[in-house]
């Protein structure tokens, strides 16, 4: 069976830390940083990357289109 | 497998619309609007018709639309944003023209440009933002508060005696034949904004079309307004205005037969 | 020479709007101008030039309707009388606040209020000094002829899009329901998409092509410094609009010892008092400014110093007279400024005004 592997690249000056896309995540890949952004947002990354899917469901729900996702089948 | 041989262009599955303007958008940590306008410069994109589309943003929150898709924009009045669209559309025939409009600016002080807008049909795209608020101004009462919805202006919850019922416009809408296609739609989760979005292309294409009015209501959050987490409102969303405002195919012109709830 | 046709005020604004190319007309019944959206709809002009006409549900939406048409660069209009033109008054500020070009006609009845549906010029103030909100200025016109009626609807036209400034025609509902000959033009037909994209292409928002930035038309800028600087620009606009647009017209002004300064049918009926005057040997002439805004100042100014005197007369509690006083403050000479006018859909006679003169200047 195919294994399919995502990655998820947030650019971080443009999230605002809201948190839509780590409850969008079936797969527990997203959270918020402790660290801020330049405009003191915690943005968003992958906490585990290795879970990721690619299927662009933060991307999706994410208000400020911060997020850009790649997919490869394995 | 790395991360880095992911991160590679042929892999690339999700980005950013090229319709969509590379700037910081205005509005609040989580607000819906940058989900709509997302969608929207996607269905522009995919479609081909830049050229041919003419927005109008409104007055509200959304009135700095014309700073995140890359198409011509007018900006409207306070409520006459169909108004300026028929406008356009009359005298522009080949345009595909669409309104994006507040729950405050629709269903409140453009309710009348709304209606008969609607009412003759005309040939556009009507995106109605529902999020019972204003929010703008700073969270006054909408007409499409919930009864008991705290807001500045009705700070001990919406009641009936003082603030009457919530509008339901779009059911309203649904009732006038010039109109083609209502629909109720969210943009809070992956398959939300997915259905949205098809909702919002087949709105472009009835335009293209020239099938009359097609309306579109996202029932959406106002977390600063609602005084909630981003999180926290689409749950509040879910369980509070989703029961009043129910999402779903109001009407379709296409499939004869208008649904049930019409 | 035109064709030559007997017609009522109303109906050659709506012949002379198909007549000059006019891309749209959007508009809500009132008396005294209803025959305006009467005509069109009879003329169909939607059949022949491709001229669009709808009734709009009410005056808010006619001027928003002209609002969105005038973005994408069209030749667009709608008319009113008073009570009509006051719920317009939001979409003015905002179309002059994003330098739209549009005609907007006034066939003014009495006010305030409901009022009367007899003519008046009592919208004087509201038509020149703003009237909507905001640092703006209307072009003005006011025919005081069935042909002028005529002639001034290309030449408003010609003026929104010269600046990018609506204008208005401020008329009054006799002039609107007066029945004249008239000589009316060419059938100039409307401009092509090729010509309005070399007219207003650089803003019109015609469609974002690759070739150009997006056209946005707003009046909305959040930065201080930078709505500063818009209405900087405005005002440099206006400066030039009056120094380059101001029309009036003299009649026996050469020997006058009075001006009388009437617009529209006041100085009609000025012209008949001006006759009973000089036949009494007094020496009257009259003033009649065409533009309102920008308002013939400096013609006033060039007479303050051989005249005895000024009379306003005014279908109004007299509004216009304030702008002759103010000419005349700035002459550098005094002369005493009087006004005299009848209200609320009443004429005022010829008598009266060589009665007024004489009450109020010659024997005070």
């Amino acid at each position: 069976m195919a294994k399919v592997r995502g990655a998820v690249v947030v650019e971080k000056e443009g999230c605002k830390g809201c948190s839509l896309c780590v409850e969008a995540c079936p797969q527990g890949v997203l959270a918020l940083n402790k660290e801020v952004n330049s405009r003191g947002y915690h943005y968003s990354y992958m906490k585990n990357p290795d879970d990721c899917i690619g299927c662009s469901n933060c991307g999706m729900v994410c208000p400020d289109t911060c997020i850009t996702i790649y997919r490869v089948k394995i | 497998m790395d991360i880095k041989d992911i991160i590679k262009p042929e892999n690339l599955v999700y980005d950013k619309s090229k319709l969509q303007i590379d700037t910081i958008m205005h509005y609040c940590p989580g607000c819906t609007h940058g989900v709509v306008h997302k969608i929207l410069a996607e269905v522009i994109d995919e479609m081909g018709i830049q050229e041919r589309t003419i927005g109008v943003s409104p007055v509200g929150c959304a009135v700095f639309a014309y700073n995140y898709i890359d198409i011509d924009w007018q900006q409207a009045a306070h409520g006459r944003a169909p108004a300026v669209a028929t406008g356009i559309a009359r005298t522009n025939p080949d345009k595909i023209v669409f309104t994006y409009q507040g729950d405050g600016d629709l269903a409140s002080i453009g309710a009348a440009e709304i209606l008969h807008a609607c009412n003759r049909g005309e040939n556009m795209v009507v995106i109605f933002i529902n999020n019972a608020i204003y929010g703008m101004t700073g969270g006054q009462m909408a007409p499409t508060t919930l009864l008991g919805q705290r807001t500045s202006t009705s700070p001990g919850g919406r009641n009936v005696e003082l603030n009457g019922h919530p509008l339901k416009i779009t059911e309203m809408i649904a009732m006038l034949p010039g109109v083609h296609y209502v629909t109720r739609q969210s943009a809070h989760t992956a398959s939300t904004v997915r259905k949205c979005k098809k909702a919002i292309r087949k709105a472009f294409e009835n335009v293209m079309a020239k099938k009359g009015t097609s309306f579109i209501e996202v029932v959406s959050t106002c977390n600063s307004g609602w005084k909630m987490t981003p999180v926290g409102a689409n749950t509040w969303m879910e369980e509070n205005m989703f029961p009043v405002y129910v999402p779903g195919e109001l009407k379709d012109n296409d499939k004869q037969v208008p649904s049930e709830k019409n | 020479m035109g064709e030559l046709r007997l017609m009522k005020g109303n109906e050659v604004l709506a012949e002379a709007a198909i007549r000059c190319g006019c891309d749209g007309y959007f508009g809500y019944p009132i008396t005294p101008q209803s025959e305006v959206m009467e005509t069109l709809m009879e003329l169909q002009p939607w059949e022949t030039t491709g001229m669009v006409v709808l009734q709009a549900e009410s005056e808010v939406a006619s001027i928003n309707m002209v609002y969105g048409a005038a973005a994408t660069g069209k030749k667009v209009m709608t008319s009113s009388s008073s009570p009509g033109v006051s719920l317009m008054m939001e979409g003015i500020s905002y179309i002059a606040g994003a330098e739209l070009p549009c005609l907007v006609v006034n066939v003014q009845r009495g006010g305030p209020g409901l009022g009367t549906i007899q003519p008046s010029q009592a919208d004087y103030n509201q038509a020149v000094k703003g009237g909507g909100h905001g640092d703006y200025r209307l072009i003005t016109l006011a025919p005081a002829s069935v042909q002028e009626m005529h002639d001034f609807v290309d030449l408003a036209f010609n003026l929104a899009f010269k600046y990018r400034n609506p204008a208005m025609i401020l008329t009054d509902g006799a002039l609107g329901q007066m029945m004249e000959k008239v000589e009316l033009a060419d059938f100039k037909p409307r401009w092509t998409r090729e010509e309005i994209q070399e007219i207003s292409g650089s803003w019109a928002t015609t469609g974002k092509t690759a070739s150009r930035e997006r056209n946005v038309v707003t009046s909305l800028e959040m930065d201080p410094g930078k709505m500063e600087q818009n209405n900087l620009r405005f005002q440099e606009k206006f400066k030039a609009i009056q120094e380059n647009e101001v029309r009036y017209e003299t009649f026996m002004c050469e020997d006058a010892e009075y001006v009388l300064v009437a617009f529209g049918t006041s100085s009609r009926i000025c012209q008949k008092a001006i006759e009973l005057g000089r036949a009494k040997g007094i020496k009257v002439g009259l003033l009649r400014p065409i533009t309102l805004w920008p308002f013939p100042s400096e013609v006033i100014a060039s007479m303050t110093c051989r005249v005895k005197g000024f009379l306003s007369v005014e279908m109004s509690a007299g509004q216009m007279v304030d702008d002759v006083k103010l000419a005349v403050f700035n002459s550098g000479c005094t002369v005493p400024v009087e006004y005299f006018g009848r209200m609320g859909g009443i004429l005022p006679s010829p008598n009266e005004v060589i009665e007024a003169l004489e009450s109020k200047l010659i024997n005070r």
